[in-house]
């Protein structure tokens, strides 16, 4: 902990608390409910994002050890086969619909972006409500299609099976539909206030590369998503009025259904992995108390991954019947938007050198990142290779790889954007020792999961099995060996949070010693119009000296 | 299924990563794994190795210790790290397509056989002495000689399914409304599961099948004759009704399940959308090969029909089979 030697930088004595002693932080600035539930703040949303998206991450973690504990035999456990196929349905959707997508830029995002930019608010602040209420409602929509109806089609949907199942897949597609605008509203949002809220001094270049992040998102958001809305629509239009769209007992084509779907859920997985590599890059400076190497390159490698993202959806498709020239182009450009995640992750190891590296709880998640992250980009590799692609298509090697991707990277990311940003946000430090802890049982944890699963998926195991040939056994049990190490390292640190929320010292403004005006110009907690004055953009956006 | 017959299948491995390969085509998967995986490993160690050396030698010792360097760029080093993964891909791109277009274009003079998938059963006919050989049900066995080339012409009746043969390398999707196809030449006898794997609800994961590689046409001939003859008798019946794959819609006890009970069912009225009719055997062939044609009320129109897989005396012995389910 570096706070009390850090030098306070020009500017900070208007943004520090004392000086304005009388004006109380965000979270004391009015009381009630009322004042959270209609609030416009962008960082009470923020913070109520992230109350949601940590809800939902428990209950799709909860259906995750449903799934792994049914897998310990190879035959029944403790359900039966419907019940395991509602349960990867729930998992799956829930952790991409309602934890994956907006975890990031809903959640961190909504607090971080306009502090970053030395703003008051986002851009539009009641339309920031209206997308976390819209969110609330999607999210409600989807508990009750499972709870009432009972969904086992997956979170993919794939026609004719959902068009012909039984269960609530209506009120299901129907939420995911809504939560699209959610997202397409707040991306909307975020594009509109990086380009007009940057503060004096703050070119483009001279912004942090969390906001490039975001804002390559959000491109993402505001462009992809209401394609998936349409198809959507269009599932439930056969659904309810028999239109034959997808079902080919109606005159429809099934695969068509696919290119829909991933026309959006492609681009989607970048919605994903763009903001964790955001998160990355701050904590990555931060800790090593460098400037990001080669931003240049970083920045614009988001922006390539947002352009090339929208046209390799067909890679999910090598054997779904496409034409064999299809699959040559998608394979092709898929190998292509591989080079800018690369270039990214060379970039922040080679920040690295020479630094001045520390290691708490955040960082440790970092550097999880990158471990993580590489073996998710070269397990994608395989895939995107067409031959060896047809062997390990829809096989635990998938589920393994996205995993990697998704949880190894996303999520860790995420985590260490918790804790990096958790005294900014709440005012409170919190003890370090059990955060570095559970941060490594929980690296541990993933791989003893997941590492296992690439070995079942290249001999054989295919995804969504609920009994499986008895050679895949041990490995099966290792794996939910794996995922209740992992569950344990998650549970210490929801008690690490929770222990800094009621007993945690009270944060300095700049605890980590970093360079971004939401560390050096605002108080922790930041008081509710942030900044007393505008600040000034530092000369570079890590302006660390030696 | 019951879980007897799965503990009994038994899927061929080999070392810690790819399955045992049994067919000609296995070498267009199992090169190009072999190249990327020890690339990625090279790869791994090559950024994997100095993050740990940094993290080691520039650890920070005291509290306001400094970066040594503020070195934030070298336009050397991106074009390598861009260019260089780039020449790699490309390589393995062109192998992967490659290998890609042998497995989905069937050599000229393969055999044809045909493959349909359906709620939870894979069914395959093959051509036998000017007439068709019909062969499926959940855990059915499917012989075929080694060293001969075969091409798939597979399609569904339902929703849609995966071939995938883990020891062949060979996987396609099957869908409804169209055709797609595979070939495999098998290289060593012995029995490889045959699996689904696209999502296809409550059994999905018990549609599996065995496919058993005999040593000579001759055997596999053999095979095709015991399998064209037919006795008509209430066991053969029971048989054919647990191969098709009926049981997973039909009970014999009396319990409702997706189709009505087989149980009680001979000689009864059955309330239909076309009025009542008598289960007699003309119904039952009926209902067998049209099942759309009449639909008893109360149930969903679910059932696919088999008309051209199955031959006269396999439906008598299904009936022979029904007049004993009192």
């Amino acid at each position: 902990m570096t706070e009390t030697t850090v030098a306070a930088p020009a500017g900070l004595d208007h943004g520090h608390g004392h000086d304005h002693g009388e004006e109380p932080d965000y979270l004391h600035a009015s009381k009630g409910l009322k004042s959270w539930l209609f609030t416009v703040d962008h960082k009470r949303l923020g913070v109520m994002y992230l109350a949601a998206v940590s809800f939902f991450f428990f209950v799709g973690g909860l259906a995750a050890l449903a799934i792994r504990t049914e897998l310990l035999t190879n035959t029944r456990t403790i359900m039966d086969a419907d019940t395991y196929n509602r349960f990867f349905t729930i998992h799956g959707a829930i952790m991409v619909f309602l934890v994956i997508i907006p975890s990031v830029p809903a959640g961190l995002g909504n607090f971080i972006v306009p502090l970053q930019l030395g703003a008051k608010d986002v851009a539009f602040p009641k339309l920031n409500l209206l997308s976390f209420w819209i969110y609330c409602i999607g999210a409600v929509m989807a508990v009750t299609a499972i709870l009432v109806g009972g969904v086992d089609t997956g979170w993919t949907f794939y026609t004719p099976y959902s068009s012909t199942t039984s269960g609530g897949v209506v009120l299901m597609v129907a939420a995911v539909f809504v939560l699209g605008f959610s997202s397409i509203f707040t991306g909307m949002n975020f594009i509109v206030t990086i380009h007009k809220l940057r503060p004096p001094g703050m070119t483009w270049f001279k912004m942090p590369l969390f906001l490039w992040g975001i804002y390559s998102t959000s491109i993402i958001q505001v462009m992809a998503t209401p394609v998936l809305a349409i198809t959507l629509l269009l599932l439930i239009m056969e659904r309810v009025i028999k239109v034959g769209i997808f079902d080919p007992a109606l005159g429809g084509d099934p695969v068509l259904f696919q290119h829909f779907f991933w026309f959006y859920s492609h681009p989607a997985v970048y919605i994903m992995i763009l903001p964790g590599m955001a998160v990355m890059s701050e904590l990555i400076a931060a800790f090593t108390k460098k400037r990001i190497f080669g931003y240049r390159f970083v920045a614009f490698s988001s922006l390539a991954i947002a352009v090339i993202s929208f046209i390799v959806w067909g890679h999910h498709m090598f054997v779904s019947g496409q034409s064999e020239l299809s699959s040559m182009v998608f394979s092709f450009l898929t190998f292509l938007v591989a080079i800018p995640s690369g270039v990214k992750v060379f970039n922040w190891i080679a920040t690295m050198y020479q630094g001045s590296i520390s290691f708490e709880t955040p960082m440790i998640y970092a550097l999880s990142f990158l471990f993580l992250f590489a073996i998710g980009g070269l397990t994608g590799i395989f895939l995107g290779t067409l031959s060896v692609d047809v062997h390990l298509h829809d096989t635990y090697f998938v589920v393994a790889h996205f995993h990697y991707v998704m949880m190894g990277g996303t999520i860790m990311a995420f985590f260490g954007g918790i804790y990096y940003w958790w005294p900014k946000i709440t005012g409170k430090m919190y003890f370090e020792r059990t955060g570095q802890i559970s941060a490594v049982m929980v690296f541990i944890g993933f791989n003893v999961t997941f590492f296992t699963q690439f070995f079942l998926g290249s001999r054989g195991m295919p995804r969504r099995y609920y009994n499986y040939l008895a050679e895949f056994e041990d490995l099966h049990r290792l794996s939910t060996f794996g995922a209740y190490f992992l569950f344990a390292g998650l549970l210490l640190s929801l008690g690490t949070l929770i222990h800094s929320l009621l007993k945690g010292p009270k944060a300095p403004p700049n605890p980590w010693g970093a360079k971004t005006l939401e560390w050096t110009h605002t108080s922790s907690p930041p008081i509710e119009h942030n900044f007393h004055e505008t600040p000034t953009a530092p000369a570079a956006p890590y302006d660390y000296d030696t | 299924m019951d879980p007897e017959k799965l503990q009994a299948m038994h899927l061929p491995l080999d070392g810690l990563w790819l399955p045992k390969a049994a067919s000609t085509l296995a070498s267009v998967v199992d090169d190009p794994w072999w190249i990327i995986y020890y690339a990625s490993v090279a790869a791994f160690i090559a950024m994997m190795g100095p993050m740990a050396w940094f993290a080691y030698k520039y650890r920070r010792k005291h509290k306001d210790q400094k970066a040594l360097s503020q070195m934030d760029h070298s336009q050397a080093m991106e074009i390598a790290w861009s260019v260089l993964p780039l020449i790699f891909f490309f390589w393995v791109f062109v192998l992967g397509f490659r290998g890609f277009l042998e497995m989905f274009v069937a050599p000229a003079g393969a055999q044809e056989v045909q493959v349909t998938g359906q709620k939870w059963q894979w069914n395959i006919t093959y051509d036998h002495n000017g007439g068709k050989v019909a062969v499926g049900g959940q855990g059915a066995t499917f012989v075929f000689p080694k060293g001969k080339k075969f091409k798939l012409v597979m399609k569904s009746v339902d929703v849609l399914h995966s071939f995938y043969v883990p020891n062949f390398r060979i996987k396609s999707d099957v869908i409804p409304g169209r055709y797609t196809t595979l070939w495999f030449e098998a290289t060593e006898a012995g029995e490889y599961p045959l699996l689904c794997t696209e999502y296809c609800g409550t059994n999905h994961s018990n549609m599996i099948g065995m496919i058993k590689i005999v040593e000579t046409e001759a055997e596999w001939k053999a095979w095709l004759d015991a399998q064209d003859t037919v006795t008509v008798s209430p066991e053969s019946g029971k048989k054919i009704f647990e191969e098709k794959g009926c049981t997973a819609c039909h009970s014999v006890d009396g319990t409702r399940l997706i189709g009505p009970t087989m149980k009680g069912l001979w000689g009864r009225m059955e309330s239909t959308n076309k009025g009542p009719v008598s289960v007699n055997e003309e119904y039952i062939a009926e209902s067998i090969l049209q099942p759309q044609a009449k639909i008893v009320d109360g149930y969903a129109p679910a059932m696919p029909p088999y008309q051209g897989q199955l031959k006269q005396e396999h439906i008598d012995a299904l009936i022979e089979y029904m007049k004993t389910l009192k």
